[in-house]
């Protein structure tokens, strides 16, 4: 297994990591730099659990190649609060209630910040469509899509996106 | 917060409420009549087993029911604060251990909040009795003098400088439980009874570790499986794969796995060994496209489920209808593969599992392994939701089997994906025939139902054995044994909800389970209320059709039970269903039924689309689950069932071929998605002084049904295979 020099920012931060340039980048997150919050749940990028903002584009972790990510900007859902204020998603996740058991939330959250960030004021169908990816198996869909129309009807029209 | 003294405080230690305790109290709760009548505070009676008092003015309650995203903890806490009189914030819910918790079973049977919830309640009022005249002991006063606000300790209303904290000395709640005392009422509840924010979901909106999936121990190394290749297959060699020399290769008759000191070389590791792996593989599986004829053909043993015999009523039939309805091999589809970890040190051996039962896992983890259980520990940690007994248990014992290799250090298993799919035990196919008689006013006389079933009672410790998948592969190991079905009686396994709730004077239900396992089934969420309420349901509207009797009132004419007319009438009002449209392609259906026969009644109204293909656009629901602690956690709860239960029937069935599971990821086994859910409306129709029920599975059936019925009333054509696809459409339209 070889081994190559990997930077990448995450969460704002510049890392240099050691990483098999074939291995996921989800394992890059969890096992090289702790994050939990990317989840894996089928490795081959259909459920969605994984997905992280990678250059503004929310994607699938589980299925990017670490040498893919080499000199890119990724956020997770950890990345998305400020200081001590959550983001407009997470926040109206909480007020929603959007999740039962969470562990398909934060690729959720991580999908919708970045559809907020190209769009801010998506129509329902368009937030349906770009859930489209993030497979939810409690039944949640209905408080998630209102959570992300809240967050959305909540963010000044054209505030640039974290 | 501040109450005013209850008049039924017992002394502590006292064994009985003072005389007169449940007439002074007017509005309380009158307690049971004993102990045993609250099952889990007298399997576990000692109070300090359900509360402590923690040192920075927090109780830490412990319960045996575990949290897996259907927000219990939170409902518990709200049950303990209320009871207590303390803030909820100040609760804080202990994870589950088979070192530390009340032994309530298994968290299933959507049974938590009566089990639980009633011991913890009556736990927290003792303990709270104890504390009171602990108190009064100190200033010289009598109990009933006192009150609590947030803890804090009052007389006449003024703070007396006491408080829980400064009164918990050790061992205070060390005693048994007395005789049962009332509780406060539902009227005089400030904290129960009201919506509460799930103390689980901070940490899972901004990624915090919480699942087992994110442990990780010192020393850790990582185990993965490599099952073989069919559900039924013979290790014959293990070839001879070139492995790193940290890797591990674990073999123990046809269980093979390796361990390594990361995922990915376990992972890497596991691959090699599974190529060069060779197996004998016999093809055990019937034809997944004939269900029918697997369920009718395979040996069953006939077991009589309820026989009301009225001749003379049957006899008065003039209309006689037969129908069958069938489901699919279900998959629980988690959206985490199973994990676990386990440490073998010695003679001990410690798990951690997101198991729903862990004290039935440690016995099965010791018997599966001639261990004495006394030397097996399993702590609870979260896992993704769980619909009933998925593949945690297993993974657990897998666990244990590959640490069993490196003693003293933790080793953690996940399953692929594909295994999780193709592996855990799945909910059985069924086949209900049903046969009814209308007389001449179009009222029902006669019914007759069989189900023909796998047993649906599979978890670990089950009909006397351990029942963990590695287990059959290890040398010397058996096939496990067909699963169990549960007693006839009391609404389990595939008869749940086989006898119709409605008024028929001449009835039999009959099970028929299958005596051969060739897919292994288990519990998943409804069991057999799934498929039996939507046959009975779909066949209401069949025979609703025959009577020419619009669909509701057809079934508020079979009902007597307010609490079944109500719901009936609230959804129905909800959908608004006198005035529904009529369109080409649009159908509407209604579905109800009271969950198992006595827990919370549930009605559903279905609005589907059937253009190029089947799309349920909305559902409307009224629901009746008796006394309510949080009512946004039941609305959110019953919802949940609502889009799963139209994900069962309109999209999914577990596929195989003669040798394994093919439907083994979202590809193969597609879910409901965004762009696929309904939009659904939930209505709690109010049911004071009742007892509560949970909330969990009772959306499943009557979602079912409701949708089949709806799709019947918008093509003409009916369909009675689940899963309701396009392609079944077509077939009923053709053979109509």
């Amino acid at each position: 297994m070889e081994q190559q020099e990997l930077h990448v920012t995450v969460n704002g931060e510049a890392h240099t990591l050691t990483a098999d340039p074939d291995s996921p980048l989800l394992d890059v997150l969890r096992a090289g730099l702790g994050l939990a919050g990317p989840r894996f749940g089928c490795g081959l990028g259909l459920c969605g659990a994984c997905m992280v903002i990678i250059d503004g584009r929310a994607r699938t972790s589980c299925d990017y190649p670490a040498w893919a990510a080499e000199g890119t900007t990724v956020t997770t859902v950890e990345g998305l609060r400020d200081g001590d204020r959550l983001h407009p998603v997470q926040q109206a996740f909480l007020d929603e209630q959007a999740a039962q058991c969470g562990y398909c939330t934060s690729g959720m959250i991580v999908a919708a910040a970045a559809l907020l960030a190209a769009n801010p004021a998506p129509a329902e169908q368009e937030v349906r469509e770009a859930l489209d990816g993030n497979l939810c198996r409690c039944g949640v869909h209905g408080r998630i899509v209102a959570a992300v129309l809240k967050a959305a009807a909540r963010r000044p029209s054209g505030q640039a996106a974290r | 917060m501040t109450l005013p003294p209850r008049e039924a405080e017992p002394p502590p230690g006292a064994r009985t409420p003072p005389p007169g305790a449940e007439t002074s109290s007017p509005g309380a709760r009158t307690p049971p009549p004993s102990l045993a009548a609250i099952s889990s505070l007298a399997a576990n009676p000692v109070l300090s087993s359900w509360l402590a008092l923690s040192p920075g003015g927090t109780v830490t309650i412990f319960s045996g029911k575990v949290e897996y995203g259907q927000g219990v903890w939170t409902a518990l806490a709200q049950i303990a604060a209320e009871e207590l009189d303390v803030a909820l914030p100040r609760i804080t819910v202990a994870p589950v251990s088979t070192d530390g918790s009340p032994d309530e079973g298994v968290t299933s049977g959507s049974l938590s909040i009566q089990h639980s919830g009633s011991a913890l309640r009556q736990a927290c009022a003792q303990a709270r009795a104890v504390l009171l005249a602990a108190a009064a002991s100190k200033l010289r006063t009598a109990p009933t003098a006192l009150t609590v606000d947030d803890g804090q300790i009052l007389a006449a209303g003024r703070p007396t400088g006491l408080s829980y904290w400064s009164l918990a000395s050790p061992g205070l709640l060390d005693r048994a439980a007395g005789a049962p005392v009332p509780v406060k009422p539902p009227g005089r509840w400030s904290v129960a009874g009201r919506s509460a924010p799930r103390i689980d979901l901070p940490d899972k909106v901004t990624g915090r570790p919480r699942f087992l999936h994110d442990l990780v121990l010192t020393g850790m190394h990582y185990g993965r499986v490599v099952r073989p290749p069919a559900l039924a297959a013979e290790l014959l060699s293990t070839g001879d794969p070139t492995l790193p020399p940290d890797v591990r290769t674990v073999r123990d008759g046809s269980f093979l796995g390796v361990v390594a000191p990361t995922d990915a070389a376990a992972l890497r590791a596991a691959r090699l060994v599974a190529k060069a792996a060779r197996w004998h593989v016999t093809e055990s599986l019937p034809d997944d496209g004939d269900l029918k004829r697997f369920l009718l053909s395979s040996p069953a043993e006939e077991v009589p489920v309820e026989s009301r015999r009225d001749e003379a009523s049957a006899a008065a039939a003039t209309t006689i209808r037969t129908a069958e309805y069938t489901r699919p091999f279900l998959a629980h589809a988690s959206m985490a593969p199973s994990c676990a970890i386990a440490r073998w040190d010695g003679g001990a051996v410690t798990v951690w599992s997101h198991s729903q039962g862990v004290f039935a896992l440690r016995d099965a983890i010791a018997a599966g392994l001639g261990l004495d259980p006394a030397l097996v520990t399993v702590h609870h940690a979260e896992g993704a939701g769980a619909y009933g007994h998925n593949g945690a248990d297993d993974a657990a014992l897998d666990a244990v089997l590959l640490a069993r290799a490196v003693p003293g250090r933790p080793v953690r298993v996940l399953w692929s994906r594909a295994d999780e799919m193709g592996w855990a035990p799945l909910g059985p196919a069924m086949l209900a025939r049903l046969s009814a008689g209308l007389d001449h006013d179009g009222r029902i006389v006669t019914w007759r139902q069989d189900v023909w079933s796998n047993g649906f009672i599979g978890r670990p410790g089950r009909g006397g054995e351990p029942r963990l998948l590695a287990l059959a592969h290890l040398a010397g190991g058996r096939p496990m044994p067909p699963a169990p079905d549960g007693p006839p009686t009391g609404a389990m396994g595939s008869t749940r909800n086989a006898v119709p709730g409605y008024h028929i004077p001449d009835l039999e239900v009959v099970r028929h389970r299958l005596l051969t396992m060739p897919v292994r089934t288990s519990s998943l969420r409804s069991l057999g209320a799934f498929l039996n309420v939507f046959a009975i349901e779909s066949f209401m509207d069949e025979l609703a059709e025959c009577a020419g009797a619009d669909p509701v009132q057809f079934r508020l004419a079979h009902l007597t039970d307010p609490r079944a007319v109500r719901v009936i009438e609230e959804a129905a009002a909800l959908a608004g269903w006198a005035g529904r449209p009529r369109e080409d392609g649009l159908g509407y259906g209604v579905g109800y039924a009271r969950y198992k026969g006595l827990a919370g009644y549930c009605a559903a109204v279905a609005e589907v689309a059937a253009e190029n293909d089947v799309r349920v656009r909305r559902l409307w629901l009224a629901v009746d689950v008796g006394t309510v602690i949080n009512p946004d956690g039941v609305v959110n709860q019953v919802e949940g069932g609502a889009i799963q239960s139209t994900s069962w029937a309109t999209r999914e069935r577990v596929t195989f071929d003669r040798a394994r599971i093919t439907s083994v990821n979202w590809d193969t086994y597609p879910v409901l998605r965004f762009t696929e859910a309904p939009g659904v409306a939930v209505r709690i129709v109010a049911a004071p002084g009742q007892p509560e029920t949970g909330a969990g599975e009772i959306a499943q059936g009557p979602v079912a049904a409701a949708i089949g019925n709806a799709l019947a009333d918008a093509t003409g054509a009916r369909v009675r295979d689940l899963p309701l696809t396009r392609e079944q459409v077509i077939r009923a339209i053709e053979r109509s």
